[in-house]
């Protein structure tokens, strides 16, 4: 057996169990969580499937993906977090609003 | 040296493989957001460079290698940076951690009138 399957083989396994973890839940950031793994091993599979079919070109299709997944985890954290993707940074830590007077947004 | 170089693709390969099995299982199985958050790391880092590394081995052209070492570097900047936006993000909305009784964990966390309804 070639060992870029192999080692194919291990990282569905691991995307399957990331997907069982994103149905779950509970909360909506296991499921960002589940879903930032999950989009870390399709740039795993990407690159071993390029060296399995003897095509490394496929890194840059690989590339992109490390991008994009990146992009997408913190817009969408950002979004939950504040309810709105255009939040200016003089709210940022909504932790030391105080609690008193509606200080928030 | 063909030999030893596909015997190191082979060991690299088929730990990395297996580390992120078990940070996937970490996952899945550990009782809270923040020791889940731990078990994801794993695979971000130490399997993800492990698999890499054994593609690395078998690189044909310095051109390949480059590319499988940007990718390598880019996911250990933004792993641990989407890592700690996460928790950071969970912690503001109160997400609890498992085996600490909940008036504890109280301290100086915002109520939730300071935060934005969940969408």
């Amino acid at each position: 057996m070639n060992m870029f399957a192999v080692a194919m083989l291990g990282i569905v396994v691991t995307m399957l169990i990331a997907l069982v973890r994103a149905v779950k839940g509970p909360t909506v950031f296991d499921r960002i969580l589940a879903a930032n793994t999950f989009g870390t091993k399709t740039i795993l599979l990407i690159a071993v499937a390029g060296f399995l079919t003897g095509r490394p070109d496929w890194l840059d299709l690989a590339l992109v993906y490390a991008l994009v997944n990146f992009g997408s985890t913190i817009a969408v954290l950002k979004f939950v977090r504040f309810g709105d993707l255009a939040h200016g940074d003089e709210d940022e830590g909504a932790r030391s609003v105080p609690p008193a007077g509606g200080g928030a947004d | 040296m063909e030999l030893a170089l596909d015997v190191a693709s082979w060991f690299c390969l088929t730990v990395g493989a297996a580390l992120c099995v078990i940070g996937a299982i970490g996952t899945l199985r550990l009782p809270d957001l923040y020791t889940r958050t731990h078990a994801a790391s794993i695979t971000d880092t130490l399997g993800a460079g492990l698999v890499l590394l054994g593609c690395l081995l078998q690189a044909g052209t310095p051109l390949v290698a480059v590319k499988l070492v940007m990718i390598y570097a880019f996911m250990l900047y933004t792993g641990p940076a989407a890592g700690h936006a996460l928790v950071k993000a969970a912690y503001a909305r109160g997400v609890l951690a498992a085996g600490i009784p909940e008036e504890a964990q109280e301290g100086e966390r915002p109520s939730e009138s300071d935060l934005p309804e969940e969408p």
